[in-house]
């Protein structure tokens, strides 16, 4: 059976501490990090360096916008939320990491979270796909760019604005087609 | 160990060095491989750049099956997404019902019965099975072996025989619910998927002494996309590539879901992590969930006529008689089908698919609109560890390392 959550708090205790962040409640019974956006990065490391977590299962972010609950005000009303998820096989326990982040537009300082790429070389996709979603950057992952949408994709599909129909969802290969219609122009 | 550390030594030193005297030797050539091609199983694109018959540079390229499930989640709600987790490894749809079910339960909080978690243990086996069955058949076909290919094939349909015996359908089942399953097993069908292990296991037999020891296959797989339990571990590999690698980990062991605990297997495990490893693997997890079967089978024995489906009306859909005769039932199933909500809060549920950890990470704003599900697939991974497993080596192994390293592109584009 996996560890208890009393159990994992009490082996990561001497790790967390001295580091930024505090505990929050979580209905699946899963330790649950809350780190400060400036301090995620270390939490990170530490539990990497020192806790024996080999896997880093997911990283994902949540979409606040229209939520009926208010968002946190310690934050300034952050919108978007990044989870971290990292799981350790020799001690059979996982933990989730969660940090606010400041701003709410792509490409905005501030709108970023730091990379784990080079702890877990696995997390790049998760980052890419992170980015690609919803438009947050991941500082120190070199060449971050999308992983399902085209390149040429100028939307953040799983943003709470984008409609589920999709904005001119054939707008591309109509640009594309136009351009191989031409008498001068495709090579196509 | 020492044997290992050989390998990687011999495929260095054959592919390695640059022929200085060699004029064509370091002109990179772009070779576009997929997305449409049979050998990469499905719309992934490999950009790879060649030096003669050397990969030296492997870049996947996916999204070509991209249909926003997650989006779709958030717009349909908890209840009506079902029917699209079966769309994501369509080669084991039962298994992702299975997974996302847990994560809602987990969620909610929500008991099953015993009767419906061991139907739901023999699907999932059973779902196990027909996906290894595709992995292996498939792998070996892409080397040549196509008999192989043929007889797991044949095998896989009379699987789906038995799915869609209790189901109706061969493929997209969304038999699972909240709660448990959507309908009982037949007793006569209990006996029917009993006698089809006798056969099968009689089958496995036969297929490893046409392949294991067969010298092209061995010749073809030993030491080719190999990786280190340090580097799987790193590139977040889990399931039968995880455990190719040297690593014995299982979450149905580790920790276990839906009455695991109960039931006697073994998780085999490989030595060297290479694509013959993650065959063997493959192969003697068919015999083990099949013997999971077998044993969830003398259990559903046991429990005839037990409940297969939880009495939690707050999720729970009444039986159909009743919302025709019962005005409180008639507004239960009217909540539920329209404005089904599940409890503010966040859940990961993981479960051992036959790719690797299919985890659901859902949160919920307490509304009938889930605030995000994300699906972790294991598919995804598998084709970011390709160019570790394919740098270096020759542009045919290529082919044993898709084949090995198994994935399905439904749910990795999700």
């Amino acid at each position: 059976m996996s560890r208890s959550l009393e159990a994992t708090r009490e082996r990561l205790a001497p790790i967390l501490a001295g580091l930024d962040h505090k505990e929050e409640e979580s209905r699946d019974g899963m330790l649950t990090l809350r780190a400060p956006q400036d301090g995620v990065r270390a939490v990170l490391a530490g539990l990497h360096a020192k806790a024996g977590y080999e896997l880093c299962t997911i990283v994902t972010a949540v979409d606040h916008d229209e939520a009926p609950t208010p968002r946190p005000q310690d934050t300034g009303g952050a919108r978007f939320e990044v989870v971290w998820q990292l799981h350790s096989i020799t001690s059979n326990d996982r933990v989730r990491v969660k940090c606010w982040l400041a701003g709410e537009e792509p490409g905005e300082a501030g709108f970023s979270a730091p990379t784990v790429m080079d702890l877990w070389p696995g997390a790049a996709y998760f980052e890419r796909e992170c980015f690609d979603m919803f438009g947050i950057g991941f500082d120190g992952h070199e060449g971050l760019k999308r992983l399902m949408m085209p390149d040429a994709y100028e939307y953040y599909p799983l943003r709470k604005e984008f409609p589920h129909g999709g904005i001119e969802p054939d707008r591309l290969y109509k640009a594309w087609d136009k351009q191989r219609r031409q008498p001068s122009g495709g090579t196509a | 160990m020492t044997l290992q550390k050989d390998i990687f030594e011999y495929r260095a030193g054959a592919m390695g060095e640059l022929d200085p005297d060699d004029p064509l030797s370091g002109q990179l050539v772009e070779l576009n491989v997929g997305p449409s091609h049979p050998a990469t199983h499905g719309v992934l694109r490999l950009k790879v750049m060649a030096d003669g018959e050397i990969m030296r540079e492997v870049e996947p390229v996916v999204g070509y099956l991209h249909r926003g499930k997650e989006k779709t989640c958030e717009s349909l709600g908890w209840r009506k997404f079902f029917v699209h987790t079966d769309r994501l490894d369509y080669l084991q749809p039962l298994l992702n019902n299975c997974g996302y079910a847990m994560a809602l339960e987990k969620l909610a909080h929500l008991e099953v019965p015993e009767r419906a978690q061991i139907i739901r243990v023999l699907l999932m086996e059973t779902s196990r099975i027909m996906s290894h069955l595709i992995a292996i058949g498939v792998s070996a076909m892409d080397l040549g072996a196509i008999s192989m290919f043929f007889f797991t094939f044949d095998q896989r349909e009379k699987a789906y025989d038995l799915i869609d015996g209790y189901t109706g359908h061969r493929m997209n089942n969304t038999y699972i619910r909240m709660g448990g399953v959507y309908a009982d097993i037949e007793p006569e069908l209990e006996e029917q998927w009993a006698g089809y292990f006798e056969q099968f296991l009689a089958d496995i037999d036969q297929w490893e002494e046409l392949l294991t020891g067969n010298r092209i296959w061995y010749e073809r797989n030993r030491g080719i996309a190999a990786m280190t339990r340090e580097q799987a571990l790193a590139w977040g590999m889990t399931g039968p590539n995880l455990r190719g690698s040297g690593v014995e980990y299982d979450i149905r062991k580790a920790e276990p879901y839906s009455g695991y605990e109960d039931y006697d297997f073994e998780v085999a495990v490989g030595t060297l992590g290479d694509a013959y490893d993650r065959y063997l693997v493959r192969i003697e997890e068919l015999r083990q969930s099949a013997r999971i079967c077998k044993q969830a089978l003398a259990r559903l024995k046991d429990t005839r006529g037990g409940e297969f489906l939880a009495e939690d009306r707050r999720y729970v859909l009444p039986p159909h008689g009743d919302v025709q005769s019962s005005m409180e039932e008639l507004i239960h199933q009217f909540k539920i089908v329209t404005d089904m909500r599940l409890p503010r809060g966040e859940a990961y549920m993981g479960v051992e698919s036959s790719k690797g950890e299919l985890g659901f990470y859902i949160a919920s704003d307490g509304t009938a609109k889930p605030l995000r599900c994300h699906m972790r697939a294991p598919s995804l991974l598998n084709i970011q560890v390709l160019p570790l497993l394919t740098e270096g080596q020759l542009l045919s192994d290529m082919v044993a390392a898709i084949g090995s390293a198994d994935f399905v592109m439904g749910e990795c584009d999700r």
